[in-house]
């Protein structure tokens, strides 16, 4: 068997974003001829998307998106499934089969609600009983994988180039406000089916380039909030601290971005009062989540999307506008290709976080 | 001389630079995306890229001109060696990435890191001139050369952003601004342009004027600083006092 360490291989990896400020549905087609442009950027063991809003008619349940090894794996799921959830339907996600891309698990999808005498006997919120069992999925039953778990939105993932995934799962079938993509060249880990982007939990869904340093203190930190890193990938952290400020500790996004890409004490001491408070507070109260290394990430949630690089901007990323449209994406070629005429193109500033939000609710779920 | 002519589209790099490599005429090359190594360690010839080319564009490049109407993405002239690059748009991160020869002009701005690691030797001399304005870690670990940054349209703001010039040990850093520069490392120096530092500058930046139709002398005509490596507080306490 070759283990790992044997070779190594500089990284690289590819991930863009595309998000209708208005909320207009656009299909999956855009996103895979950006993310093919950077072809090079990942080398085929990985390739993956997000795409939200498009589960408008089973818009309030958690869509639960699984990998399982074998059938005996997805029984076992299915009756844990069965004992915590109502299940409205369920399906096995359609695939096609594709030069480029095998050794693909099973893939079903789940739209859930939790079941109601054991939500309340459960005394959690919602959202945490459903992260509850999602981690039970992932830890306890062997040979399941939940790969996203989120409302009217899902995660489409396996080990192959980007484009050819989106072949297998037929990504321009599906209609949604925001599409990520990300094409993988693992440095650490493995390249695995599981292991591939978005990584997603509830809503959130992270696409990262990047090797992050402070992997381990991170771990450490995240994992004492009861969050378990079962795939040793430095993605998965960064998931999970996302998901741990944002909806446990109730910060803003903006304020997340100062505090996993904290200005520098230094840049720090420069500002406005105001503002220098804020930020000392941040870096103090939550200096286990300050993400160090190189990384750019888009993170997708319900309405909305935000793109952030490290702070010494170690990776390359642009965002660029036309109308009600926003495309983030490690390079411009990728971005003119689908959008040749843009209104605007920048590279925002290491640390400095771009969000963008739906102008207005999405109604009855932007059918 | 015959000019070939290739609509790039979205032709894999190694095909597109096979056929650039194999012929002797010069290039256009048409809707560009994303293609990386475009005249890499090329030698005499001119390409005219319309669209936006990939990484390390000229990296290496030995004496081609290329001229790019767009921008232009990451590590442009990485480790060139000779000859020109003429971008009529915006610059990624790491322009001029360990340049040793010739010179880069960038109409627009320029991302981080520029001219990182620039060096020079006797006669091989880079040189980077920027339009606008460049990203954080302007000439960081600079060994040599020339880097002008001219702040075009920049009224109010020195255009360049934090840690400019951290761990340079050489060459010249120009910036010009009325702003003064603030937080720079103490191995650095900062002084306004001397009329010799001028000088030195000035045939770089007549030329940038005429490749983007600047008026030369309102441009050379307002406070520039200089930034060089400041030889009374060298590197040797950086981290710790180094034995002696």
């Amino acid at each position: 068997m070759r283990l790992e360490g044997l070779e190594r291989i500089p990284s690289g990896c590819a991930i863009c974003g595309i998000f209708s400020r208005s909320g207009k549905k656009f299909d999956g087609s855009g996103i895979v001829k950006s993310i093919a442009v950077m072809h090079d950027r990942s080398n085929g063991l990985g390739g993956g998307f997000a795409g939200y809003g498009i589960y408008p008619e089973y818009k309030d349940y958690y869509a639960l998106h699984l990998f399982f090894d074998d059938t005996q794996a997805k029984k076992n799921c299915e009756d844990f499934l069965g004992r915590h959830f109502d299940i409205a339907h369920y399906s096995e996600i359609p695939t096609k089969r594709t030069p480029g891309v095998d050794k693909a698990p099973l893939i079903w999808r789940y739209f859930a609600a939790p079941h109601t005498t054991k939500l309340s006997a459960s005394q959690l919120d919602e959202k945490e009983y459903v992260v509850k069992q999602v981690f039970y999925i992932n830890t306890e039953i062997k040979g399941c994988h939940v790969v996203s778990s989120g409302k009217n939105m899902g995660v489409f993932k396996g080990v192959g180039y980007p484009e050819d995934i989106a072949k297998f799962y037929m990504l321009e079938d599906y209609r949604g406000y925001c599409f990520t993509a990300h094409g993988r060249y693992p440095t650490n880990t493995p390249g695995w089916w599981g292991g591939a982007h978005p990584f997603g939990l509830l809503d959130y869904s992270v696409v990262h380039n990047g090797e992050i340093s402070s992997y381990d203190a991170n771990r450490r930190s995240i994992e004492m909030y009861g969050y378990n890193c079962a795939l040793k990938t430095d993605t998965e952290v960064i998931t999970y601290i996302i998901d741990y400020l944002h909806r446990r500790k109730g910060l803003t996004l903006e304020e997340i971005s100062w505090v996993v890409a904290a200005p520098f004490w230094q840049t720090i001491e420069d500002m406005p009062e105001e503002d220098r408070k804020i930020r000392e507070y941040l870096r103090n109260a939550f200096s286990d989540q300050l993400i160090t290394g190189p990384f750019s990430i888009i993170v997708g949630f319900e309405g909305g999307m935000m793109a952030l690089n490290d702070r010494l901007k170690l990776r390359s990323m642009v965002v660029g506008e036309k109308g009600d449209m926003v495309y983030i994406s490690s390079e411009e070629a990728a971005i003119r290709l689908i959008e040749p005429d843009l209104d605007c193109i920048w590279s925002p500033k290491g640390g400095e976080a771009v969000i963008v939000t739906l102008d207005n609710e999405l109604e009855g779920g932007g059918n | 001389m015959a000019i070939l002519e290739i609509a790039a589209g979205c032709m894999h790099f190694r095909e597109l630079n096979e056929l650039i490599k194999g012929t002797d005429c010069d290039v256009t090359l048409s809707s560009c995306f994303g293609q990386r190594y475009i005249a890499a360690g090329l030698g005499a010839k001119t390409i005219t890229i319309t669209g936006t080319p990939g990484n390390a564009l000229a990296a290496y490049m030995d004496g081609a001109h290329v001229i790019v109407h767009g921008n232009v993405q990451d590590a442009v002239g990485d480790t060139m060696n000779d000859g020109r690059v003429i971008v009529h748009g915006n610059a990624g991160d790491a322009l001029g990435y360990g340049m040793r020869g010739g010179a880069i002009y960038v109409k627009g701005r320029s991302g981080y890191r520029t001219g990182i690691h620039m060096k020079e030797y006797q006669e091989k001399k880079p040189v980077i001139i920027v339009g606008e304005k460049v990203g954080s870690f302007l000439g960081e670990y600079m060994a040599g050369g020339l880097v002008a940054v001219l702040g075009i349209g920049m009224e109010g703001e020195p255009p360049v952003g934090r840690f400019t010039g951290t761990g340079m040990h050489g060459g010249k850093a120009f910036i010009r601004s009325d702003k003064e520069l603030t937080r720079l490392p103490a191995q650095v120096s900062v002084e306004v342009a001397s009329k010799g530092d001028l000088e030195e500058i000035e045939p770089h930046v007549d030329e940038f004027a005429k490749l983007f139709g600047y008026d030369k002398s309102a441009l050379l005509n307002k406070n520039f600083f200089v930034l060089k490596p400041n030889a009374k507080n060298p590197y040797h306490t950086l981290y710790t006092p180094n034995p002696r």
